[in-house]
């Protein structure tokens, strides 16, 4: 056991209800940044949604066609890997329900999602279908900040936030999983947190 | 260049004496994507779920390190060679 | 570069504060005695860990801010609003409390006087902490390395150690201090404005044909725009050592 230094309580709240909180997870008032390599910078006369189905075939949104669908506006809890987790999160964006209603082929029950500058996170088709995620443009009401994965980014609240990937310029159906980013650096596949699966083999 | 949110590889000195059990900063490292050499402490560091080194010439991911249960996983991406001195 | 590297394993040692400075409102050295500490070089730093009665740790990295004396190691904290770990060292840390640092590290960003110059310090806000280390050292040694200090800070009363670097600029040979200030300025300031951009680098600073050794340390967005300004006055990048303070070093 560490030694205890005296008088020191971090920045965590510690009256959040335990029971929206996972294991090993602090309540941060922060919403901290963390990324893989530079923010890109996506004009958004430039930005694309692209769909790829099991057979190759795709189905693209221009930000004026993209902005244009329905939107939902959702309060969520997010929880980051390396333990912070963050309460009631409001955002707005294009339900994955809403993208894949026009009869895009979903055969194969895997996705992977790809990011401008190259990020990957895989997850299961069905875990992003019935209202679990988004593709979220605004957050506390705001266009989404660059360095928190504007113009729009993925927003997948039950799984650790590594899963919500920043910046998404596309996803691929396919029936094969194929890992991700993180996932291939000995991240957990799934990435559920309230069964802590932090890592690969946990 | 954008200005961006990276640290120096001098950050992780900490970190590089847990994994390599020694001082690692001032260690010179090969970039195979590029040629580049340079020492360890001037990588652009990015840090997320896990620490990502960056080359400083090319912007290439060189390693990363991943600690997780066990102990730390560190994936070398780019490294062509790392010159330890005395 | 095998001086930079010390021998010792890196554990976690217990180091009591034994005095706590005013260096300006939002900035405090601590001095620390820590049993067993091995000796450290000008440029080298500490990480501290603080845990709370629950379990709960944070762990920082501060550069140390003067050279090698026996046990003794000495940071300089700035307050960060928000930041997890600087609101303890500088609003509750008494002295006599204990905490647990490790080092030294950060072989990379030391300069000794035996690696010679010209040396060249640029340090914004807190950046001039490992900087303030090198030239301490310099001083100390009797070094005839020629040094040129350069910090900037938004004001007077935020420059860091600036009664000392008065004195050292006054009565050492070979070290020049400048300072800048970027907010708001005392009506008799004779001293530089604006931010360290390229015209003030190719006025201020060593030449490139000197080939001096840069350290440049501070916020990110001003370590990248000093160090992009020193490559294209001439400086060679291998001669330029950089280190950004980001959002989690020094919160």
């Amino acid at each position: 056991m560490s030694f205890i230094t005296r008088g020191f309580r971090g920045r965590r709240q510690l009256d959040a209800p335990a029971d929206r909180v996972p294991p090993g997870q602090y309540v941060t008032p922060d919403f901290p940044v963390l990324s893989a390599g530079p923010t890109p910078r996506v004009p958004l006369e430039e930005w694309r949604f692209t769909m790829t189905d099991p057979l190759g075939s795709e189905r693209s949104w221009n930000w004026g066609d993209f902005t244009a669908l329905p939107t939902e506006t959702v309060t969520v809890d997010i929880h980051c890997v390396t333990k912070w987790s963050k309460l009631d999160t409001t955002w707005e964006g294009v339900s994955l329900d809403t993208l894949l209603a026009d009869g895009t082929d979903r055969a194969g029950g895997h996705v992977l999602f790809h990011s401008y500058g190259g990020y990957t996170t895989n997850l299961p088709l069905e875990d992003v279908t019935g209202g679990k995620a988004w593709i979220a443009f605004n957050y506390d009401g705001q266009p989404l900040d660059p360095e928190h994965g504007g113009p729009a980014r993925l927003l997948v609240p039950h799984l650790y936030f590594w899963k919500s990937a920043k910046w998404v310029d596309g996803a691929t159906l396919s029936d094969s999983d194929r890992p991700g980013f993180w996932e291939s650096y000995g991240y957990h596949n799934y990435g559920d947190p309230w069964r802590e699966q932090r890592y690969q083999g946990d | 260049m954008d200005n961006e949110r990276h640290l120096d590889g001098n950050a992780l000195a900490g970190l590089f004496h847990d994994v390599f059990g020694r001082e690692m900063t001032h260690e010179c490292g090969c970039c195979s994507n590029c040629g580049a050499e340079n020492q360890l402490g001037a990588a652009w560091v990015y840090r997320g779920a896990g620490d990502v080194l960056r080359c400083p010439n090319c912007g290439s991911i060189v390693m990363v390190i991943v600690q997780n249960t066990d102990g730390f996983r560190v994936s070398f991406e780019a490294i062509r060679w790392l010159q330890t001195s005395a | 570069m095998a001086g930079a590297a010390l021998p010792g394993r890196l554990n976690w040692l217990i180091a009591r504060a034994t005095e706590i400075i005013e260096e300006t409102e939002r900035v405090r050295s601590i001095v620390l005695d820590c049993p067993g500490w091995p000796g450290h070089l000008p440029g080298h730093h500490i990480d501290i860990r603080l845990t709370a009665e629950d379990g709960y740790q944070a762990q920082r990295s501060y550069s140390i801010a003067r050279p090698a004396d026996d046990e003794q190691v000495v940071i300089t904290v700035e307050l960060v609003d928000e930041g997890e770990i600087s609101p303890f060292l500088i609003e509750d840390l008494r002295i006599g409390d204990r905490i647990e640092i490790r080092g030294p590290v950060g072989g990379y960003f030391v300069w000794e006087p035996s690696r010679g110059g010209p040396l060249q310090l640029i340090g914004g806000g807190s950046g001039v902490v490992p900087l303030m280390a090198m030239l301490r050292a310099r001083v100390r040694a009797g070094s005839d390395v020629p040094v040129r200090y350069l910090s900037s800070a938004r004001s007077h009363d935020d420059l860091i150690y600036r009664p000392e670097l008065e004195s050292i600029s006054s009565e050492v040979e070979g070290v020049e201090v400048l300072h800048t200030l970027t907010r708001r300025k005392p009506p008799d300031w004779t001293g530089l404005e604006g931010r360290v951009d390229r015209v003030m680098l190719a006025r201020q600073a060593w030449p490139s044909f000197t080939r001096p050794l840069c350290y440049v340390c501070g916020p990110t967005g001003f370590v990248e725009s000093v160090a992009n300004s020193l490559v294209a006055l001439g400086h060679q990048p291998g001669r330029v050592k950089t280190e950004r303070f980001g959002p989690t070093n020094g919160g």
